[in-house]
């Protein structure tokens, strides 16, 4: 049986990444803390757009993650997945809207 | 569910089978060892000043949560000799100046009334852990409302979520409309509302394998929706991390979750929630009369180390005992904290 590339056990391993480069790794986390506590944005409305941006970016890790966290700050399953219809709404949207350079391209090339 | 573990003779409804799995995982990550690390181990007591009585295990809910196995086919129900006892010893111990009321549905001991209509007279504060739909259950309790107004009692009820699926998938199906349908009358007869001295109070249990997040945040979400929803009012929320105990505990293993939601708990000991613990100021009586220090410990049977029983209570010798602890106890420690009054740091 082949090993799975994502593990879901490695998730406790994040932290690790210090081991190959302390420095830039412990502001990275100090940074990370920073950004999802309260400040002009809730630290809910913080974890229902990191658990969009996990879906757009497809990242198993984060969907874990965010899911939970969502869950822990009080969101409810109805704001959680309207979160992954923004995802999903940008994500299609910014494929269609190059359909413009797609007509435009076909515009210069054709009669 | 709708049977006890009790009923069901579940293997967990022996609590050596509960203190054994929680004594074989984490062998490494003692709780005496956290509290030795921040000069907290023996934990001893601030005071007594709550007298925690479980008034006895019949419920007319079966919460899948339910740390007291609670429910219908549980007949273990404190006797009115016991509650003499423990009026002799408020009227002799001042320092207690609140009585805390739980069970089960307390409301289902027959001596209930007669009981709080006594404490009341001691000029103590008496909190009653409603249920909520115990209110609607049959109508002699219907005047319920009424009855905790006469007394001045305060309510504590549970409201794992301010929505129909997550309170029932915890609480039981039905259990969240008849609870919307409860607050409502207890609004009715002012508890909760601004300017009036009824206080109602609810409590979050997270509906899942995750712990609770921030109190005043969660509370907020709570005033918005169930004032734009139900318009429903009440004063503060109580947000309560589910200890791996009893039912809870098989929810946990059952689903899977029991090491990661260990580990959460373990790796989110906060040392100021551990100097804030309620059983530091609490002593918490049995059906039987047995003192236990806090209700968790009395469900796993962990008697208190001295005077353990409520017909040879000796304050002297409480307030110098040691307060046992085991692994469990993580579940009161971690991140704010959880006692019966919401976080504690």
């Amino acid at each position: 049986m082949s090993k799975p590339y994502y593990v879901e056990e490695d998730l406790k391993k994040f932290g690790d990444i210090t081991d190959f480069q302390p420095e830039l790794g412990e502001k990275f986390f100090e940074y990370y803390g920073e950004v999802f506590k309260d400040g002009a944005l809730t630290a809910r409305e913080k974890a229902l757009i990191a658990l969009a941006v996990s879906h757009s970016e497809q990242c198993p890790y984060c969907i874990d993650a965010y899911s939970k966290d969502c869950l822990k700050k009080g969101a409810d399953e109805e704001q959680m997945m309207e979160a992954v219809h923004v995802a999903a709404a940008i994500k299609s949207g910014a494929t269609l809207v190059h359909g413009v350079q797609m007509m435009n391209k076909v515009k210069d090339l054709t009669m | 569910m709708n049977q006890s573990l009790l009923k069901k003779n579940h293997a967990l409804s022996n609590v050596k089978k509960q203190l054994k799995v929680l004594s074989d995982s984490n062998p490494d990550k003692r709780f005496s060892d956290s509290l030795k690390k921040d000069d907290l181990f023996p934990l001893i007591p601030t005071g007594l000043e709550i007298l925690q009585i479980n008034m006895g295990k019949m419920c007319n809910q079966v919460c899948g949560h339910c740390h007291v196995d609670a429910g219908p086919d549980r007949k273990e129900i404190m006797t009115k000799e016991t509650l003499q006892l423990c009026l002799n010893v408020l009227r002799q111990n001042t320092s207690f100046t609140t009585v805390d009321l739980t069970g089960g549905a307390p409301e289902m001991n027959p001596n209930f009334r007669w009981f709080v209509e006594e404490v009341y007279k001691l000029n103590k504060k008496v909190i009653v852990r409603c249920n909520l739909t115990i209110i609607l259950a049959n109508p002699k309790y219907y005047d319920l409302p009424d009855f905790f107004k006469q007394n001045k009692v305060e309510v504590v009820s549970s409201l794992p979520y301010f929505t129909k699926v997550r309170t029932d998938a915890q609480r039981g199906s039905g259990v969240f409309d008849k609870s919307i349908e409860a607050l409502q009358l207890l609004n009715n007869v002012g508890y909760g509302i601004k300017g009036t001295d009824l206080i109602l109070n609810l409590v979050y249990n997270p509906s899942g394998a995750f712990l609770p997040d921030n109190q005043e945040s969660l509370e907020r979400s709570f005033k918005q929706k169930l004032i734009e929803r139900y318009h429903i009012e009440f004063n503060s929320l109580f947000a309560i991390t589910n200890l791996p105990i009893s039912r809870f505990l098989d929810y946990l293993i059952e689903s899977n979750n029991y090491d990661d939601y260990m580990s959460s708990l373990i790796d989110n000991y906060n040392p100021t929630a551990a100097a804030g613990v309620m059983c530091r100021n609490t002593i918490s009586v049995s059906w039987d009369g047995q003192l236990y220090d806090c209700d968790f410990n009395q469900m796993l049977e962990l008697p208190i180390s001295t005077s353990n029983h409520i017909s040879n209570f000796n304050s002297n010798a409480l307030e110098k005992r040691h307060i046992i602890t085991n692994q469990h106890c993580y579940g009161c420690t971690a991140g704010a904290g959880s006692s019966c009054g919401g976080t504690t740091a």
